[in-house]
């Protein structure tokens, strides 16, 4: 304990109430994140994944314990840690350009100029490949554009910690892939932080540092952390065949599939 | 005029037919000639314009059978254009006093509800911004709202023209009191129906309260809002005339009871014709500036 980490979870517990009924989500969940570490959160549905994502992006509040990044204790939400949501939460009132200027304006309205701000738009555009589309509104775009708007405007708060909540789950098979691959690329350009709930297996021992596995709730919490020691810059179509991709693979299906199935009849 | 352009285009269309596709296409061609598309659309129009004609027209020829024969108490139409021809034709006379043309009492009477509909819309909005998103605030005036919104226009005449002592500021307080309570009823339900979505995005970037307000809550209320307003105008439009007639002065409420104390029942006839084709206006004017405002974003 010389050093403290990037971020820290710490104790995390949380309940809701519903008039008398108390429901425990997450207990006692401890995790440390390096600078630069690209961690997924994988488990079943209703594990308190997104509960977890939610109380590091501030939209919740802990019933216990405390995350703290860069030393200090995370009570609100802010663009230090950007999340790119489930549903791409686009305005459908504003053009993609105009999504992603309103979070460029307010976060560097006053660290730059209009013309470099315009440019910082345009820049996050193009690493989403929709520059193009800067003028349409979110109706007027497929679904995986309207998703790759969301990453662009996460990714042009220059957040600390990217938070990402399935951000791949309603993309078809091919946009995943590219778009698994321009996070990749980007990841290792900047070096951000990132941390991405999934429910896909390929998809988070492809990405990712370390993949957290949940175990099943009520009162969920971490139970295995599995470290990739994938060399980057990873390509899908050499992991195909490499050993240790598929081991790792198989430890995560392993803890999914036999240790925590779905829990059909376990629940009193 | 969109007719004659629809025609046109499908011209444009048929002309250039290529012929290999001709052989093609032969038991079936793309386009159909020009006149039969001008035909359908005439046929579209004629069953939109044709109906109201029709009833107008009867209407017109019941009325005028009805009140043709002697001793009738209302004039036929015949003699409501005859009688008020003065009144139909010039409507910018001005001859001093309260005796002005038809363009200077509706124009009178569309000033006062310009006033006294963009203060209840700007309050009216505001209110029910607060209302919306505070839950105390609902708890608190949402009842009262309720109980106001159903008292009269009329009602709040003798009230007001005892608060103000003027008559013009009285009749712009009926206007506001009658026009406010569905723009803040509306305005407030929009707000309640903002998406949490937007609210977390608004989070995450840190909008202060006031960016929030008019880059969140306006833009994704704005059909609601519309949706009140033009309820609201709609009322204004029947407050201003009914308070007019007690205020006197030019407008065309006070025409009306003017007229009817000088027998003048062809000018009453006119008059109601008038009032209803603006208060028409003044509903689909709201409803395009809205359509426009909105971008076409739909209240769901």
């Amino acid at each position: 304990m010389t050093t403290q980490p990037y971020l820290k979870f710490e104790q995390i517990g949380m309940s809701f109430r519903r008039g008398q009924m108390a429901s425990e989500v997450l207990r006692d969940v401890n995790l440390r994140i390096e600078r630069g570490e690209f961690v997924s959160l994988i488990g079943h549905s209703g594990c308190g994944k997104s509960t977890l994502l939610n109380i590091l992006g501030g939209l919740l509040k802990s019933t216990n314990g405390e995350v703290f990044l860069e030393g200090k204790v995370v009570d609100d939400p802010g663009p230090d840690r950007a999340i790119v949501f489930q549903n791409h939460s686009l305005l459908p009132w504003l053009t993609v350009y105009g999504n992603i200027a309103i979070a460029v304006d307010k976060v560097f309205g006053s660290s730059k100029n209009k013309a470099e701000r315009h440019d910082w738009v345009m820049h996050n555009l193009e690493l989403v490949q929709m520059a193009q589309a800067k003028d349409k509104r979110p109706h007027e775009v497929s679904g995986g554009m309207k998703q790759r708007v969301g990453i662009a405007r996460a990714l042009a708060m220059q957040p600390k910690v990217l938070l990402m909540d399935e951000p791949f789950g309603a993309l078809d098979a091919l946009t995943r892939a590219h778009l698994q691959d321009s996070v990749m690329e980007i990841h290792a350009r900047l070096g951000n932080t990132v941390m991405m709930i999934t429910h896909d297996v390929d998809e988070a021992v492809l990405l990712s540092d370390r993949v957290v596995m949940m175990t099943n709730g009520p009162a969920a919490t971490i139970g295995e952390i599995l470290p990739i020691d994938l060399a980057r810059p990873r390509r899908r179509l050499e992991l195909a065949t490499d050993p240790e991709y598929a081991r790792c693979r198989a430890a995560v299906l392993e803890f999914l599939y036999a240790r925590h199935r779905v829990p059909a009849r376990a629940a009193a | 005029m969109a007719a004659t352009a629809r025609a046109a285009a499908s011209v444009a269309v048929a002309t250039p037919v290529p012929e290999s596709s001709a052989e093609i296409v032969a038991f079936r061609p793309p386009v159909r000639p020009a006149m039969e598309r001008a035909l359908e659309v005439a046929r579209h129009v004629a069953s939109v314009v044709l109906p109201p004609l029709i009833v107008l027209s009867i209407t017109l020829f019941v009325w005028q059978l009805l009140c043709s024969e002697p001793g009738a108490r209302l004039p036929p139409p015949t003699k409501v254009v005859s009688d008020a021809w003065d009144f139909i034709a010039n409507p910018f006379y001005d001859n001093g006093g309260v005796d002005k043309g038809a363009f200077w009492q509706i124009s009178q009477s569309l000033g006062r509800v310009a006033i006294g509909f963009t203060l209840a819309a700007v309050v009216g909005i505001a209110l029910g911004v607060l209302v919306g998103q505070s839950t105390w605030a609902m708890r608190g005036l949402d009842p009262i709202f309720q109980v106001l919104r159903t008292v009269p226009p009329l009602a709040w005449l003798p009230l007001s023209l005892a608060g103000f002592r003027h008559a013009d500021p009285s009749a712009l307080f009926v206007i506001f009191i009658t026009s406010i309570w569905p723009i803040i009823i509306n305005t407030s339900v929009g707000v309640r129906n903002i998406p949490q979505d937007y609210r977390n995005v608004a989070a995450v970037i840190r909008l202060s309260w006031w960016e929030v307000f008019y880059k969140i809550t306006l833009p994704a209320t704005v059909p609601y809002i519309f949706t009140g307003l033009r309820i609201g105008v709609g009322l204004s439009w029947l407050a201003i005339v009914a308070a007019e007639m007690l205020i006197g002065g030019v407008g065309i409420g006070f025409f009306i009871w003017d007229a009817w104390n000088s027998s003048r029942i062809s000018d009453i006839i006119v008059a109601l014709v008038y009032i209803g084709i603006v208060g028409f206006l003044l509903d689909k004017l709201i409803a395009v500036v809205g359509h426009f405002v909105s971008h076409g974003v739909s209240a769901q």
